[in-house]
């Protein structure tokens, strides 16, 4: 398939979809990719084919209203597809099925959302222990529990809603342990109370918690996690205000543990295109550098939803609408009414959103989690203590890290250790993290199997394949 | 018990049960489930060996970014949460 479209969104969330939908609805020829089967994103992820019927939920009837919005459009969604490889001009290349091929279009518009932070503890390549945010995907596609008896550990309202899903869906939640104090709940108050649906949601989640006995320490963290094939324990320890410990370990018994520690914006492919990024804990970490209604100092690149900076779901689908108004105009379809609207609708719901990510910003303590002896490269094995070693011996870049250790190296591209190895680095040099970059992503996006790329599929050899052949 | 959020367990309806292998032991899925959730109600959570020291890893990110969750089908190394299952699926351990 090679074809021009006006516009190509990549992502299929609610950032991106309203993207799409505002385009189309200007006129334009939209084509909207997602690597997952169905419209949704991570927020409103759908079901698989296997779950015949189940009770609706929040999340299930958001989402299908989106997918019924996008199937009544003209948008031509090209779903279970990987964008891998982007050129400026624009040219994307599209794995799906096995097959790669390249797409081109006028403007792109990335939207490609969050993935989440996991800080190292001993213990958390066991398996059996999920990210957070990664069980929130398994329960909304499986509908699945993550084990019998789980330990749900982390920060913001995502630790109360995988706790509450659990019971949902049959499990025993055995704790809930959150480094966020009630105070800090506290602050977050008046503007939640604005949302009194959310707050509500949020309320029913804690009390179903508690009536059913099930044990919330605040202000307390996973130190240690132990079992080898499977999770048997989860030690957790007190903090003080700047989340370092300040106890003892106690060890709770569980089969299984959801961890996380806040979600960062995925802006790979949006920086592997040069633009520029900076950085800002309340939006999440690293963010590309926007206008407020996506455009960005690329032209005919636009940015919009998680991947610009963490303010959630609803404030991704307002700026989607607004980034593909704007991007529609600037092919010279559209009105400034509708922008303006969507500008206001997406600034007052980025508001509530930024409260909740502010629960999540790292404080100082945190990084003394991750012990000499932790994984902190999952993919290549590498501990922390390694990583000193090159800091030690003069390596002073992520890419610097890369080379000495082969952390970062991996498979997953870095995306899971860059930014505790930016910490680590940080604590080296004393520099903040903000002067810690991370290192320049190259393609591919995403793993390519070499069977497409070079002839045969190669773990090991991932992730520099050559372009592919289409 | 008094509970304000519904154990839904019972209401939901999957599709006819299959039965796929890994590393050579029957295991019962659902047909148009992923690998990962099935290998996961089956207690199998252990699905490839890091290098170095071969410990042993399983579906970590649930969003096919981590790599965590790689297994082996037909030699090919694909990520057991986005790939789905089906009846005679033979699945080995990777890594
Ligand atoms: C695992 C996870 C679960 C979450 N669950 C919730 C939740 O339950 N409730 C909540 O309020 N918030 C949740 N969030 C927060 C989330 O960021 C939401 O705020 C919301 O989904 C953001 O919408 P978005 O459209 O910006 O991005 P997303 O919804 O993340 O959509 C981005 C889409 O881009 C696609 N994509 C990215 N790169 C590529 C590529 N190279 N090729 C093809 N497709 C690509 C992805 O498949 C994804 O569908 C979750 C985040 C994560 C990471
Ligand atoms: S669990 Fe991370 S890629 Fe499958």
């Amino acid at each position: 398939m090679s074809d021009r479209f006006d516009i190509i969104v990549v992502g299929g969330g609610p950032s991106g979809a309203r993207a799409a939908l505002a385009a189309s609805a200007q006129g334009l020829n939209v084509a909207l990719i997602d690597e997952q089967s169905a419209i949704g994103g991570q927020v409103w992820r759908a079901k698989n084919a296997s779950i015949l019927s189940a009770p609706k939920t929040h999340e299930t009837r958001a989402g299908d209203a989106l997918r019924r919005d996008v199937l009544a459009s003209d948008i031509t969604h090209i779903e279970g597809a990987r964008v891998w490889q982007i050129e400026t001009g624009w040219t994307l290349h599209v794995l799906r099925k096995d097959v790669s091929s390249e797409l081109t279009c006028k403007s792109l518009v990335l939207a490609t959302g969050a993935r989440e932070y996991v800080q190292p503890v001993p213990g958390w390549t066991t398996s059996g222990v999920l990210g957070l945010a990664g069980a929130t995907a398994l329960f909304k596609q499986s509908l699945t529990p993550p084990g019998k008896r789980t330990i749900v550990s982390g920060t913001g309202p995502l630790v109360f809603f995988v706790a509450s899903e659990i019971r949902r869906l049959g499990g025993e939640v055995a704790a809930v342990v959150t480094p966020n104090s009630r105070r800090d709940w506290m602050r977050a108050l008046p503007s939640m109370l604005g949302r009194p649906a959310l707050l509500m949601r949020g309320a029913i989640w804690v009390a179903d918690l508690m009536l059913a006995g099930v044990p919330i320490y605040w202000q307390r963290v996973v130190t240690d996690v132990s079992g080898d094939d499977q999770v048997r324990g989860v030690s957790i320890a007190k903090l003080d205000q700047n989340w370092a410990r300040t106890s003892e370990d106690i060890m709770l018994a569980a089969d299984s543990l959801c961890l996380g520690n806040g979600l960062i914006p995925n802006i790979e492919a949006a920086h592997m295109l040069g633009v520029p990024i900076r950085h800002d804990h309340a939006l999440g970490g690293w963010i590309p550098e926007t206008t407020e209604d996506g455009g960005t100092s690329i032209d005919r690149l636009y940015l919009c939803g998680d991947g610009t900076g963490i303010r959630g779901a609803e404030a991704a689908a307002h700026q989607g609408t607004l980034t593909g108004l704007c991007a529609a105009a600037d092919l010279g379809h559209g009105t400034v009414n509708l922008q303006k609207q969507a500008k206001a609708k997406w600034l007052k719901s980025a508001r509530f959103g930024m409260t909740m990510t502010a629960l999540s910003i790292p404080r100082v303590g945190q990084a003394q989690l991750t012990t000499p002896e932790t994984i902190v490269c999952r993919c290549e094995n590498v501990t922390r203590a390694t990583i000193e070693a090159e800091l030690n011996a003069g390596a002073q870049s992520s890419n610097a890290i890369k080379s000495g250790s082969r952390a970062g190296m991996g498979p997953c591209g870095g995306k899971f250790c860059a930014t505790a190895i930016a910490q680590l680095i940080a604590q080296q040099s004393g520099a903040p993290v903000a002067n810690i970059p991370p290192a320049t992503p190259r393609p591919p996006l995403r793993p390519v199997p070499l069977s497409i790329a070079a002839g045969s599929f190669d773990y090991d050899a991932l992730p520099i394949p050559k372009p592919a052949p289409l | 018990m008094i509970r304000l959020v519904p154990n839904h367990a019972l209401k939901i309806v999957r599709s006819a049960p299959v039965v796929f292998t890994f590393d050579g032991q029957s295991v019962e899925g659902h047909a148009g489930e992923n690998l990962a959730g099935a290998l996961l109600r089956a207690g199998r959570l252990h699905l490839r060996n890091a290098p170095a020291n071969g410990g042993p890893r399983g579906a970590f990110c649930c969003m096919g970014l981590c790599q965590e969750c790689t297994v082996r089908i037909d030699g090919q190394v694909v990520e057991a949460c986005r790939t789905e299952v089906t009846q005679g699926l033979a699945v080995e351990r990777a890594g």
